[in-house]
């Protein structure tokens, strides 16, 4: 809460500036893969695919980022106070999920200018924004528990979400991918971040959206991405507790 | 537990483990991992420390630097983990081993207090019972609503250590916050102290002021090398502690003089009773100054005079040779000693030699090097500067009687 208000409190635009980023990505990638490249041409209502896509993502990104430089980088309070570490890693995920909050409503504004109608189904969103911030901090956790022991792990992760943010059907519609290879589509969609995504879109925008249950009625696979999510949450929370004794020590 | 103990630490031993390189990156890790062949030196802090604390107790911990009180505390205060043994802490204990840690300059002064409170545990609720308190005992009412990065360094000590001061809890963990703020501020804080002792708030007191051990401390326990070296009377420990110090400063000294200071044609040392060099000395003991001379035209010399002053400049006493006539004559070479009985106050001393050729004119000089200190003992009758020869008379003396 602290971070998030003292991130824009010297700036004149304020709050608005946690908007600007993702539209800004937005804009871009609708000029190049709507318009030039005409990815999207295939799906009705791309650009708010497109922009549900973006905004979901920014949010992971920026959760797991400042999770991962929480606790080193509030080195100064861990080796001097004794309070639940946790915290600190909560405290980076939930300025980032007020962002996202007010991205959403951007969303919703879209959603509501462009005349897409909104279904009863819509009102599943909360559960995979739920599912959402539960992966994002499982990572944090996981991230800001290595960071304190491996400093590499920054830039590693920072490969690793520049590889992520293509193998997740983020620009390109997964019906393209359909029509390529099934299994690839279905690789893609056990990714949490994929399958999150995807749900969003096919509650929010169209029930023609890919998601795992139009590839395959294996309840297994369907349910797949969110056991992953709840183990995640479930080792992360367990790791991070143990390995936080030894931060006073190490950070 | 004990329900009269506030802590208690039991066979407690802390070691760090320190990699000759650190492996803090993945590169590294991979290139170093042969199992058994990372070399990793174990820095032991503290062994097999046991001591309790009761309720109501102000417990003073002292030690030189690199003791381990600091990670002792930090284990008290749930920071580190102990490597081995057991500590428990009974209530709410909330540590101060820096002022300010969590400060954020870019907001306000009450938002900090705020801040402060939920980093040491405090509910929202708690912070603004204490809210008051802590304002008026920093004398910031009129700064609150003002951003931390307005306020003076002063000031935020004055906050922070407020916080520190006013913070509600069962036990106080503090580490040498004392030297803070002005002169009054810091009067404040040793008020605050007394009260602590009269109303019985169990208090933990890591410093460096011996004053404050003895006037405040029930109890106090000195630190040296990771092991208890005395635990009990503050004053005991106070004075053990000025001792171990005095040694650490005595190596360096005894090692300087060594060296026989050299002047013109004087050469001079400090001995002890033993005769051998030496630098710190107890209370009453025979402190010998040696001096011996050579290349010297004797008639150039008449009489030595050996000084000694503390090192705050006082000085305490002047004997000159003429008046003994000593030595009986001067030769080419030769050698001195002076004796005295060193019954002056603790504190640090130097000596001063001179040579004259005729009252009033020196001719060769030793100053600066020839250092010694007095060690206190527990039971001295005396205060002042030296105790000076007296006798008491029962019932006063004939004639001064009304």
């Amino acid at each position: 809460m602290t971070d998030f208000k003292l991130r824009y409190q010297n700036s004149a635009l304020g709050y608005a500036w946690s908007l600007v980023r993702p539209l800004v990505l937005f804009a871009i990638l609708l000029t190049v893969f709507g318009f030039i490249l005409k990815i999207g041409s295939t799906i009705p209502h791309y650009p708010i695919y497109l922009l549900i896509g973006i905004v979901l993502w920014n949010f992971f990104a920026e959760a797991t980022n400042s999770g991962l430089q929480s606790i080193v980088g509030r080195g100064d309070l861990i080796r001097k106070l004794n309070f639940p570490r946790y915290i600190i890693v909560v405290a980076g995920s939930v300025s980032a999920f007020i962002n996202l909050l007010i991205s959403l409503v951007v969303v919703f504004a879209f959603l509501l200018f462009s005349g897409v109608p909104l279904h009863p189904i819509a009102l599943l969103f909360p559960f995979l924004i739920i599912e959402l911030y539960l992966i994002a901090l499982a990572l944090a956790f996981f991230l800001a528990a290595w960071y304190v022991k491996y400093r590499d792990i920054t830039y590693m992760w920072e490969l690793f979400m520049q590889a992520a943010f293509y193998g997740t059907p983020i620009i390109y519609p997964m019906a393209v991918v359909v029509k390529k290879s099934p299994i690839i589509a279905k690789i893609l969609l056990l990714n949490p971040m994929g399958q999150i995504i995807q749900d969003s879109r096919y509650v929010l925008v169209s029930n023609q959206t890919v998601v795992m249950s139009s590839l395959t009625h294996n309840w297994l696979l369907i349910l797949a991405p969110i056991l992953l999510v709840c183990a995640a949450i479930g080792i992360a929370t367990y790791y991070f507790r143990k390995s936080s004794k030894d931060f006073a020590e190490n950070v | 537990m004990d329900n009269e103990l506030a802590i208690s630490v039991k066979h407690v031993s802390k070691h760090f483990k320190l990699p000759h390189e650190k492996n803090t990156g993945l590169k590294q890790a991979l290139i170093n991992f042969r199992p058994g062949q990372r070399q990793i030196e174990t820095q032991r802090v503290l062994r097999d420390i046991n001591f309790d604390v009761k309720k109501g107790e102000f417990f003073g911990i002292v030690g030189r630097n690199g003791s381990g009180k600091s990670t002792l505390l930090k284990m008290l205060a749930g920071i580190y983990q102990p490597a081995a043994g057991e500590l428990h802490v009974k209530g709410k204990l909330v540590p101060f081993i820096e002022l300010g840690v969590g400060f954020n300059q870019e907001l306000t002064g009450r938002e900090n207090v705020y801040l402060n409170g939920a980093l040491l545990g405090f509910s929202r609720k708690q912070t603004e019972e204490m809210y008051e308190g802590i304002v008026e005992f920093a004398e910031l009412e009129a700064f609150m609503d003002q951003k931390l990065k307005n306020y003076s360094s002063g000031m935020q000590v004055r906050l922070a250590f407020s916080i520190a001061i006013r913070a509600k809890s069962d036990i106080l963990l503090i580490d040498e916050v004392l030297a803070v703020g002005d002169e009054a501020f810091q009067r404040k804080c040793l008020d605050i102290f007394e009260q602590y002792k009269a109303q019985k708030q169990t208090v933990v007191l890591v410093t460096h002021d011996m004053d404050t051990v003895r006037k405040f401390c029930t109890r106090a326990m000195l630190i040296s090398e990771g092991e208890i070296v005395s635990i009990g009377n503050p004053r005991s420990v106070a004075d053990k502690y000025s001792q171990l110090n005095q040694k650490a400063i005595d190596k360096v000294t005894d090692a300087e003089n060594k060296k026989q200071l050299d002047g013109q044609f004087l050469k001079a040392k400090i001995l002890g009773p033993d005769h051998s060099p030496r630098a710190s000395f107890n209370l009453g003991d025979s402190l010998l100054v040696d001096i011996n001379w050579h290349d010297l035209d004797p008639k150039r010399l008449e009489s030595i005079g050996v000084h000694i002053f503390k090192l705050s400049g006082e000085h305490v006493t002047g004997i000159n040779s003429r008046a003994t006539k000593h030595p009986k004559n001067w030769k080419e070479k030769g050698h001195i000693a002076i004796e005295f009985k060193l019954n002056i106050a603790p504190g640090k001393y130097y000596v001063l030699i001179e040579a004259f050729h005729e009252p009033g004119k020196v001719t060769d000089s030793l100053m600066g090097g020839l250092q010694f200190s007095v060690i206190t003992k527990t039971d001295m009758t005396w205060s002042g500067l030296t105790e000076l020869p007296h006798s008491w008379h029962e019932d006063g003396v004939a004639g001064a009687r009304n």
